[in-house]
C-alpha cells in the first residue's frame, strides 16, 4: 500500500494535481509542518501547533487538493536542516506568499530580508512596510507568519531590545538568536 | 469558500476499501493500476465536488467505474503487429483460489462481491456504486455468493 500511495503523490503531481505537498519533518524543536505549492514553500508549521488544523486551514485558504509526499520537500528538509546544525545562512528556496496579503505581506517580505545574525525592531519593520505608525500591525504580521524560520521574524524584537512573541514559544525565539550568534 | 477535507484524509481512510474492492474485481495484479486511475480521477474531480456527505461511497463507485474500464480495455481486439513476439502473452490474472472462481462470475455478480467482500458495503451503498437498485444488488450478491458456494463446495 504504501508504494501504491507513494506513485499516487508522483503521478498526481506530475499531472499537475497536486496542489499542496506536505511532509511533518524532525528538527530540534520537535515535529515540523512543511507544506509547498507548485510556487514553493507556503507553510512551515511550528511545533505546538496542532498539524491536522493546519491542513485543514491551508485545504480551505490554498486547496483540498493536498497530499502528504516527502519527495516535494527533500530540498526544504536540506536547507533547514543545514540551518540548524549552523551551516547555512541563507535560504534559497522559492516561497509562495498567497497566505499573506497587503501589508502583512509587505511587512513579511521586509522581514525576509533581514540578514542572518541580524536583528530589527518592529518599529523599522513596519517603515519598511510603508507606514511606520503600525507597529501594532508589525507585530500581528509576525505572529501570522504563515512561513517562519524561513521567513527569520525570530530576527524581530522589541525597539528596547526585549524578545516580543513568538508562535513556537519565547525558548525557541532565543535559542534561533543564539544559533545565528545573538544574544 | 470550501469545506473538503484535505485530499489525503480520504486516502488515510479509505484507501485500504478501495484496494480491498479493486483486488476483488480486477485481481490482484491490475488492482494498483485501478487504484491509481480511481484516485487520479477523484483528485482531479474533488475541489468541485458539491456534496461530500459520503466519500466512501463517491470513491468506491469511481473505483467500479475504474475497474468496468479495466475489463472493455482488456477486451480489445488485438492490435495486428508485423511480427508477433515468440513470448507468450500471459494472463495478468495469477488465477489462485477464491478470486479465480470470483474472476469467473458474471460482471455485476463479480462487482457486487468483490464490493460486498473488499469493504463490508451495505446493500444500498453496493447499489450505488453499481447503479442499480438496492434489490437488484441484494440479487446480484446472493447469486453471486450462491455461485461462489456451489464452486467452491
Amino acid at each position: 500500500m504504501k508504494a501504491s500511495l507513494e506513485r499516487l503523490a508522483d503521478r498526481a503531481n506530475d499531472e499537475g494535481l497536486l496542489d499542496v505537498a506536505y511532509t511533518i519533518s524532525d528538527s530540534p524543536f520537535g515535529p515540523l509542518l512543511l507544506a509547498a505549492t507548485p510556487k514553493g514553500l507556503v507553510k512551515v508549521s511550528l511545533p505546538g501547533h496542532d498539524p491536522e488544523e493546519a491542513l485543514e486551514d491551508l485545504a480551505a485558504r490554498v486547496s483540498p487538493r493536498l497530499l502528504e509526499a516527502p519527495a516535494r520537500l527533500e530540498e526544504t528538509r536540506r536547507e533547514l536542516d543545514l540551518y540548524f546544525e549552523g551551516k547555512l545562512t541563507e535560504f534559497e528556496l522559492p516561497l509562495d506568499w498567497q497566505l499573506s496579503k497587503d501589508f502583512r505581506r509587505r511587512a513579511l517580505r521586509a522581514i525576509d530580508r533581514i540578514p542572518y545574525g541580524r536583528t530589527r525592531s518592529y518599529t523599522e519593520i513596519a517603515r519598511s512596510a510603508g507606514n511606520e505608525r503600525a507597529v501594532r500591525a508589525a507585530g500581528t504580521a509576525c505572529g501570522s507568519n504563515p512561513i517562519p524560520i524561513v521567513v527569520p521574524c525570530h530576527r524581530v524584537l522589541r525597539t528596547s531590545g526585549g524578545l516580543g512573541g513568538y508562535g513556537g514559544g519565547l525558548p525557541m525565539k532565543e535559542a534561533l538568536l543564539e544559533l545565528e550568534g545573538i544574544r | 469558500m470550501t469545506t473538503l477535507p484535505p485530499f489525503q484524509t480520504l486516502l488515510d481512510e479509505y484507501a485500504p476499501d478501495v484496494m480491498g474492492v479493486l483486488r476483488g474485481a480486477v485481481g490482484r495484479n491490475d488492482a494498483d493500476d485501478c487504484f491509481q486511475e480511481t484516485f487520479l480521477a477523484a483528485l482531479r474531480a474533488y475541489p468541485k465536488l458539491k456534496d461530500d456527505g459520503n466519500l466512501r461511497g463517491w470513491l468506491l463507485t469511481i473505483a467500479h467505474r475504474k475497474a468496468i474500464d479495466h475489463h472493455r480495455a482488456n477486451g480489445r481486439q488485438p492490435i495486428p503487429v508485423a511480427e508477433v513476439a515468440d513470448v507468450g502473452v500471459t494472463d495478468p490474472e495469477p488465477g489462485d483460489g477464491i478470486w479465480a472462481v470470483v474472476g469467473a462470475l458474471p460482471p455485476k455478480q463479480r462487482a457486487a462481491v468483490a464490493l460486498r467482500s473488499g469493504s463490508d458495503l451495505p446493500h444500498a451503498e453496493i447499489a450505488a456504486a453499481l447503479g442499480c437498485s438496492p434489490e437488484a444488488a441484494r440479487r446480484s450478491l446472493h447469486e453471486g455468493l450462491k455461485r461462489l458456494r456451489k464452486e467452491l463446495a
